[in-house]
């Protein structure tokens, strides 16, 4: 875990310096003299060798500080951070969307297997799976926002800052269009491991001893097929991450993925690495839970 | 081969499938035969034209005509999905077959292409994009880049395994070389899961690169791709709609396509498979 951490972080790093344009120049624009460009990058040590850079970078976010973006003169934690509760919130709404839509779809599908209902529970997920997400975002938006107007189309006024909990119309539409893939990942994975769980001989024994359908279903074949579900979390997260990108770009929302696109255009280094390497720690860290999890849902598997 | 023909006869909606995708390389062959109209041309005239009689699917923002901008950037789109299917395999396949190979190789290799995982793929494009700039090889590079890991992976995982069957150690007692074992009796086992991942790398990267479109990090806007025409579209959303629709819906119909092919090539290449979705 800790070489891994160290291997990321130099990624993140180095990636970030490769970005050609200068931030200095950008921040201050076509009429800074080259005396004021200089004090700045002083005052800000982009002048010093780049590993002294790198040392100074690692040595901050061990202590929780990843240095001030140079966009907005703030400590980076604090811009995450505050664009922390639109991303956390859309994710929550999401996931609860995927895992009530496409678990009980999919153990549907594969306890049906082999008829119309399931083929059509293929077709419809594999065709969800195959939409650009901007696109679905921008249809959705185009139906029910402008034309029927359900919805908000664009932005995210803060609920903690406002206090107004129905706010969160404004996430619907992004959470709808955020879930859709994803929930055909997992209709079409419940599907697969459960499908997989129902050759074993312990589910037709448990069929032969005279079980109810739906008890072998759900306490034999569903709770044995966890192990993949699970195991699909880590990959599931990154697909949202990717989706969070390009839905709050296509409504506006003022969230971390958007944050990224912004800060990619304005050349903010330090935001940058932040974002990033926060994404890739929480990755890992889920992967960690993930490994830990299987363990506990399969004894069958232990780690010395 | 009988058995794919087999498993598509069971399946009609994959011919559907490959029907489209056969459409589509007819398409990108022939375009300037079945559209006639510069897909350059501006026309300010009649710009926003609803679809219609003289253009069939209306026109853009400039006075372009969108059927034949959809089929010049059905070029596009292929020889860009392409490239990255080309990219991503040849080298996952190389670094692949070498770090599990060769003990020595496998933890520098693969250490690093598990902390390259760590990063979402679209996220990871963004930052390379950034990097390369904008244009054709550079979105092929960055998106190649993300799928390389995951091929790069599923060949490693297989040469491990590969390489402790017995046949393998009875060549090697008769005195094969490495490299002919490794060219000879490991790498074509691994040709049938490797298509299967490539296909699907087809699909998934086709999404990809419209994203980077969208977000103003992938082809110049001045080439007519799907995705920078979805971009496009996407101001106009609501005085032209058709700017979006068309398309988008040649983006699903393609990426749906390969998915459907993909499916039918995975089950028919290994059972195990089935559940392999993404190819993760």
């Amino acid at each position: 875990m800790i070489p891994s951490l160290i291997l990321v972080s130099i990624i993140v790093f180095g990636f970030v310096h490769l970005i050609p344009g200068d931030p200095i120049q950008i921040l201050l624009g076509d009429l800074a003299t080259p005396e004021q460009v200089t004090a700045i990058r002083e005052e800000m040590g982009l002048d010093r060798p780049i590993w002294i850079q790198y040392v100074k970078w690692v040595g901050g976010v061990v202590t929780g500080n990843m240095g001030n973006s140079i966009f907005f003169s703030q400590p980076v934690l604090s811009v995450i951070g505050d664009r922390a509760e639109t991303s956390i919130l859309l994710a929550l709404i999401t996931l609860g969307l995927i895992l009530v839509i496409g678990i009980p779809v999919g153990y549907l599908s594969a306890t049906r297997y082999g008829t119309k209902l399931d083929q059509t529970i293929s077709g419809v997920s594999m065709g969800f799976a195959s939409i650009p997400t901007f696109w679905l975002g921008l249809s959705l938006m185009t139906l029910f926002a402008v034309k029927l107007k359900w919805f908000p189309s664009s932005g995210f006024p803060s609920i903690l800052k406002t206090g107004d909990w129905t706010n969160i119309r404004y996430l619907i539409l992004p959470a709808i269009t955020l879930s859709a893939p994803n929930s055909a990942l997992i209709i079409r994975l419940t599907r697969a491991s459960m499908l997989d769980v129902f050759k074993e001989d312990y589910v037709r024994t448990a069929r032969a001893k005279g079980l109810r359908d739906s008890t072998v279903n759900i306490l034999h074949v569903f709770r044995n097929s966890m192990n993949s579900l699970v195991s699909a979390l880590g990959f599931t997260f990154a697909g949202l991450v990717s989706g969070t990108v390009v839905t709050e770009t296509v409504f506006s929302l003022p969230g971390i993925g958007k944050l990224v696109v912004d800060s990619v255009l304005r050349r903010d280094y330090p935001v940058i690495q932040g974002v990033i390497l926060c994404i890739a720690v929480l990755y890992m860290a889920i992967n960690l839970l993930v490994d830990i999890a299987y363990g506990w849902l399969d004894p069958r598997i232990r780690y010395s | 081969m009988t058995g794919f023909m087999k498993m598509l006869r069971s399946r009609k909606i994959a011919i559907a499938g490959i029907c489209f995708l056969l459409l589509l390389v007819f398409m990108a062959l022939f375009a300037s035969f079945i559209a006639p109209i510069d897909p350059m041309e501006i026309d300010p005239a009649n710009r926003l034209l609803p679809p219609g009689k003289g253009h069939i699917f209306g026109t853009d923002n400039f006075g372009r005509d969108i059927w034949s901008r959809v089929v010049f950037g059905s070029r596009t789109s292929i020889v860009s999905s392409l490239g990255v299917v080309l990219f991503s395999v040849t080298l996952g396949i190389v670094i692949g077959l070498v770090a599990g190979y060769f003990k020595a190789l496998n933890a520098p290799f693969m250490r690093i292409i598990d902390v390259m995982m760590a990063f979402p793929s679209l996220l990871l494009a963004l930052v390379l994009m950034t990097i390369f700039g904008r244009g054709l090889v550079n979105v092929i590079l960055a998106v190649g880049i993300t799928y390389l890991t995951r091929t790069t992976r599923i060949v490693y995982g297989m040469t491990l395994k590969l390489k402790e069957e017995v046949y393998i150690e009875a060549f090697r007692a008769a005195g094969a070389s490495n490299m002919r074992l490794l060219l000879r009796h490991i790498f074509p086992n691994l040709t049938s899961p490797v298509i299967v991942q490539a296909t699907f790398t087809f699909a998934f990267s086709l999404l990809d690169m419209a994203s980077l479109d969208f977000l103003g990090l992938g082809l110049p806007p001045d080439i007519p791709s799907w995705g920078n025409m979805l971009s496009e579209g996407s101001i106009y959303l609501v005085r032209a709609p058709w700017m979006l629709l068309i398309p988008g819906i040649f983006i699903v119909l393609t990426v749906l396509s390969f998915n459907l092919v993909g499916d039918v090539l995975r089950d028919q290449v290994d059972p195990r498979f089935r559940h392999d979705i993404k190819g993760v």
